[in-house]
Formats: structure tokens, sequence, C-alpha cells
């Protein structure tokens, strides 16, 4: 087992949880990066600028992190371009229609033990898994 | 500085923190989230992690929170208030799921992913977004 790549896991869950802490204790929202986008691509008067702000602070803290170690970007476990523009598609709908995604539902939402998180997340890791399983099986990526 | 300035800089520092997070973590890796999917194959539990760490911290602050009447910097605390666990939700995150192991990505790494500028992340994001923009359209109507 790689328990280097275990304690990298843990160490950033903790930065992510502590990110999604630092925005619910300090300004009172909840850290679910599809809820933010939601919020700008059908923006409310005085709800975007704080929207705004925590996704230029992700590509900011992207940037930094791909200075130091860019090999973390490592994008060629990805299938084919327009397979991804179909996962694009699929994720964009999903998360407007399931009201979130990893960090809303699976993050956020666990923390609160809010049931409709724990059923969306046992879903999207159910569906997430069967879909490796069938891709795998037909030879793909 | 004024509440709005300070919420504002709350935001963006949450959203750094947050995708150095991801990084750390290898969730802006596709080859590392489809690893961990792929259940019945060669799994790879170290992504299994960041939830737990992103959790066990989110979690710890929620506590002190829900004894709290608001925020530090903000009025009201903004959470969601749905409670119905209904097909809407289920369907919504079993499509996301579905997307999210076809591409390897989610919504908060993908973000992430455009600060390394890689093909993938970009067509990842530009579907996903004009996606949400589609739904919130179709459910303005």
């Amino acid at each position: 087992m790689d328990f280097v790549s275990f304690g990298w896991a843990l160490a950033g869950g903790v930065m992510i949880g502590a990110a999604a802490a630092l925005l619910l204790a300090l300004n009172g929202k909840i850290a679910g990066v599809s809820g933010i986008l939601g919020g700008l691509v059908a923006p409310r008067r005085g709800d975007v600028a704080w929207r705004a702000l925590f996704v230029v602070g992700l590509l900011a803290g992207g940037l930094v992190a791909f200075v130091v170690a860019p090999e973390r970007f490592d994008a060629s476990g990805a299938p084919a371009l327009p397979l991804v523009a179909i996962a694009g598609v699929l994720v964009g709908v999903g998360t407007r229609i399931g009201n979130g995604c990893t960090s809303g539902h699976g993050v956020c939402g666990i923390s609160r033990l809010a049931p409709r998180s724990i059923v969306a997340t046992l879903a999207f890791m159910l569906t997430g898994a069967l879909t490796v399983l069938v891709v795998r099986s037909l030879g793909g990526a | 500085m004024d509440a709005g300035t300070k919420r504002g800089l709350v935001a963006l520092a949450s959203g750094a923190l947050f995708a150095i997070g991801l990084v750390v973590s290898g969730m802006t890796q596709p080859a590392n989230v489809i690893g961990f999917l792929d259940v019945t194959g060669d799994w790879r539990p170290a992504l299994m992690f960041v939830m737990v760490g992103a959790i066990a911290v989110n979690a710890a602050v929620y506590r002190w929170v829900r004894g709290r009447r608001a925020p530090v910097l903000a009025e009201t605390f903004s959470l969601p208030t749905q409670r119905d666990l209904d097909a809407r939700l289920i369907a919504g995150a079993a499509i996301f799921g579905v997307g999210w192991g076809l591409g390897g990505y989610c919504p908060g790494p993908g973000v992430t992913a455009l600060a390394s500028g890689s093909l993938e992340a970009v067509v990842f994001v530009g579907s996903m977004v004009a996606a949400m923009w589609v739904v919130a359209r179709i459910e303005k109507r």
C-alpha cells in the first residue's frame, strides 16, 4: 500500500475542510463548488461578488500549486476530449439538478449530517464506480 | 476595513486554500479519481482520506457554528433548507456520478486545473458551465 498518497490525501482533505469551515464560520456560506458556479451562471443581485472571489481563489491557489508541483495536474488519466466534454455536460446538468457535488454534498453536507447529502453522495459514488466499471470493461480509458 | 471587504477576502482565501487542498490530495489528477472509483478493479482507496480529513475538520467547526446565531462577518448563515429525498436529488446525483467517473473531474478540481492550462480542464469546465447555464435557463421559464 502507498502510505505516502494516503498521507497526502488526508493532508489535502484537512485543507479542504479548513477552507470550507472558514467560509462557513466567517461568511456563513457553504463551500459547494457546483453551487457557487451555479450562482454565477444565474446571478442574483448582491450574491455574485463572494462567488466570483471564491472562484478567483480557486484559480490563484491552482496557479501557485501548478508552479510548485506541475505533475499534480497530469491529465493523462482523462479520456479523449470528446468524452471529457460529455463528462462536463453530465457533471453540469447533474450537479444543478441534484443541488451539489463532491464538495457541497460530500464534504459540507455530510459534515452537517444532512440526509439529502448522504443520499446524494451514495448515489454519485455508486454511479461513478459503475461508470468506471463499464468504461474499463469496454476497454476504454 | 468594512465587513464586505473582509467577507471578500475570506472568500478569496477559502477558494485558494480549497484549491491547494485539492492539489495536495491528488484530486486534480483524473487517474487518481478514476482509480478511486475503480472499486472492482485496481482500487486505489487513498482518496477516501480526502473525505475523512475534510469532514473531520468541517464537522468540528460546524458543531461550533450551530451554537451561534450568526457567522462572524455576516448577518445570517446561508444553509440549505430543503429536506425531501426526492427523485430529482437522486437523479441529479446519479447523472453527476456518471460524468465524474467518465472524466475523472468534479467541479472543484476541474476549475482548479484550469490554472495548469490543460486542454482537458478547459474542455471539461467549458462544457460543465455551459450545461449549468442551459439548466438555469430552462428552469427559469
